[in-house]
């Protein structure tokens, strides 16, 4: 995940949660797809933007971590329901398992994701937190 | 299309094995295998084998090629196949599709991993490429978590425990026991599960299966040949497979195992036979909740009642529909290419009447479901006794 162009050409979805909607269905994706699978040729795909408010679907704390991000552990990591309807994966910020809780509302919070390595490049994107 | 059968199966013994390689892994399997058939080899016309990460974890590719000239079967054609854990499943149906369609006349299948070369961590990052690197991995999912995204709303919907998702390592690990290639032929207690290392909850280290070195082969014939040429063929009645979303979130459920249920209807469908007629099934139980899901949706047990039937003991041995009597992925092992094979391996042995200690008595049909990802691809196989 170290070469800049994968960060680079996913700017939008992952700084500014943008998505896209299928014209002829009206089905709404994260991320972005070219292609919708319901309709196929006859879809029509343009961008959406999504709020950035949605409610925690599932979650877990996870104390074993991939590559990167062994120094931030226990962390929250969470499927996010956003409130036009599509899910995605994210961390839950300020959250641990005994405060967390399936239906819980949150919005969306830029922040850095990860480092590849000490002089590596820093990526950024969305987490979540909770609101009231 | 010819009917396809099983004359020979053969595995390594599974586990952490630091004086074998990639290759001595497959040789072992792949001379049992054809030992049992009784061939040469001279008869083999083609060679798949399911094969999930040696690029990221011994840094081979090209595994085909190698692993047929070490067989010693140049120069016939050999193909790599990859389905993340559920290669092997993936490199049987091939196999079955070469010979159902009349194209090759002896294929041998085969499966292998080796992890254990490569610390714990590049072990983890590898797994990682099973699911979705831009949008699961990158921001911070792991295998063991996003199986503790399922259990969690499985959960909070149909009230599973914890409890009944340790009783299936408990059930798989008393199994193993009894099984002489399973990496942990030792049992294991409730407590044991409940009270170890939580990986991403609710999921412990003993919810997990392991990181293992291990290969698995079987020998594909016709089955008209088949029963010239051996006294208990296997015919396979059944091979089908289904494919998902790669990221579990999205799915419209994370209850449910959409390719499972597409691949298992099929496979009834093409046997023409229902659930209640399988004596003995190997499911894909890379955590304890997979293999809840797994008996819920090939349609052992209704949706939210796998965990209670478990803890109920129906999926024992001797009971309703014994579920995995080789150990399964946590308590055999968990080669991921090699997975796949190793069930067809066990399903075979029950059917022959072979599985010693933990024999199923007068096993007739036997099923398998491979999983790749988390559930992004499903092969299920089913078995019979010719």
């Amino acid at each position: 995940m170290s070469n800049i162009a994968i960060t680079w050409r996913r700017i939008p979805e992952r700084y500014g949660l943008v998505g896209s909607e299928c014209g002829t269905c009206k089905e709404k994706f994260f991320p972005m797809r070219k292609l919708c699978p319901t309709c196929r040729r006859k879809g029509k795909m343009e961008k959406l933007q999504f709020c950035g408010q949605g409610e925690i679907f599932s979650f877990s704390e996870v104390n074993s971590a991939p590559g990167g991000l062994e120094n931030t552990t226990p962390y929250i990591l969470a499927i996010i329901k956003l409130k036009e309807g599509p899910m995605l994966t994210a961390q839950v910020v300020e959250a641990c398992e005994a405060d967390t809780k399936i239906g819980d509302k949150v919005e969306m919070i830029f922040r850095n994701i990860r480092r590849d390595d000490p002089e590596g490049l820093l990526h950024y994107g969305y987490k979540f937190r909770k609101i009231a | 299309m010819r009917k396809v059968a099983i004359v020979g199966v053969g595995m390594s013994k599974f586990g952490e094995d630091w004086g074998r390689g990639f290759r001595d892994l497959i040789i072992d399997a792949g001379r049992r295998a054809l030992e049992d058939s009784n061939l040469q080899g001279a008869e083999i016309d083609a060679m798949y084998c399911g094969t999930m990460a040696p690029g990221p974890l011994i840094g081979q590719e090209h595994a085909g090629a190698l692993l047929v000239d070490w067989m010693g079967l140049n120069p016939i054609p050999s193909t790599r196949v990859e389905a993340a854990c559920a290669s092997g499943g993936v490199a049987l149906r091939q196999g079955f599709l070469a010979i159902a369609s009349g194209f090759h006349d002896c294929v041998v299948v085969g499966g292998v991993e080796k992890m254990t070369d490569v610390p714990g961590p590049d072990v983890v990052s590898a797994l990682g490429g099973a699911g979705d690197q831009e949008w699961e991995l990158f921001p911070g999912a792991t295998f063991p978590a996003i199986y503790a995204l399922m259990a969690r709303r499985h959960m909070k919907d149909y009230g599973t425990t914890r409890e009944q998702m340790a009783s299936v390592s408990v059930k798989n690990h008393k199994n193993a026991a009894h099984n002489k290639y399973a990496q942990f032929q030792k049992e294991i207690t409730l407590e044991t599960v409940l009270n170890s290392k939580m990986v991403a909850s609710p999921l412990t280290v003993f919810d997990c299966s392991p990181v293992t070195d291990g290969a698995a082969a079987l020998v594909l014939m016709p089955l008209e040949k088949a029963k010239k040429h051996c006294e208990q063929p296997i015919e396979i009645l059944a091979s089908t497979q289904a494919s998902d979303t790669l990221a579990l979130h999205n799915r419209k459920s994370l209850t449910e195992l959409n390719a499972t249920k597409v691949a298992s209807k099929k496979a009834f469908e093409v046997a023409g036979i229902k659930p209640k007629d399988i004596d003995v099934a190997e499911v894909h139980d890379c955590f304890s909740i997979a293999e809840i899901l797994a008996i819920e949706d090939i349609g052992f047990f209704k949706k939210g009642e796998g965990g209670k039937a478990t803890e109920d003991g129906l999926t024992q041995i001797g009971s309703q529909i014994p579920i995995n009597t080789s150990g399964g992925l946590k308590g055999c092992g968990h080669p991921v290419g090699a997975t796949g094979i190793k069930q067809a391996v066990e399903i075979s042995w029950q059917l022959r009447g072979q599985a010693n200690g933990r024999q199923v008595k007068d096993a007739q049909i036997g099923l398998t479901h491979n999983v790749g990802g988390s559930g992004a691809t499903c092969v299920t196989h089913i078995l019979k006794k010719a």
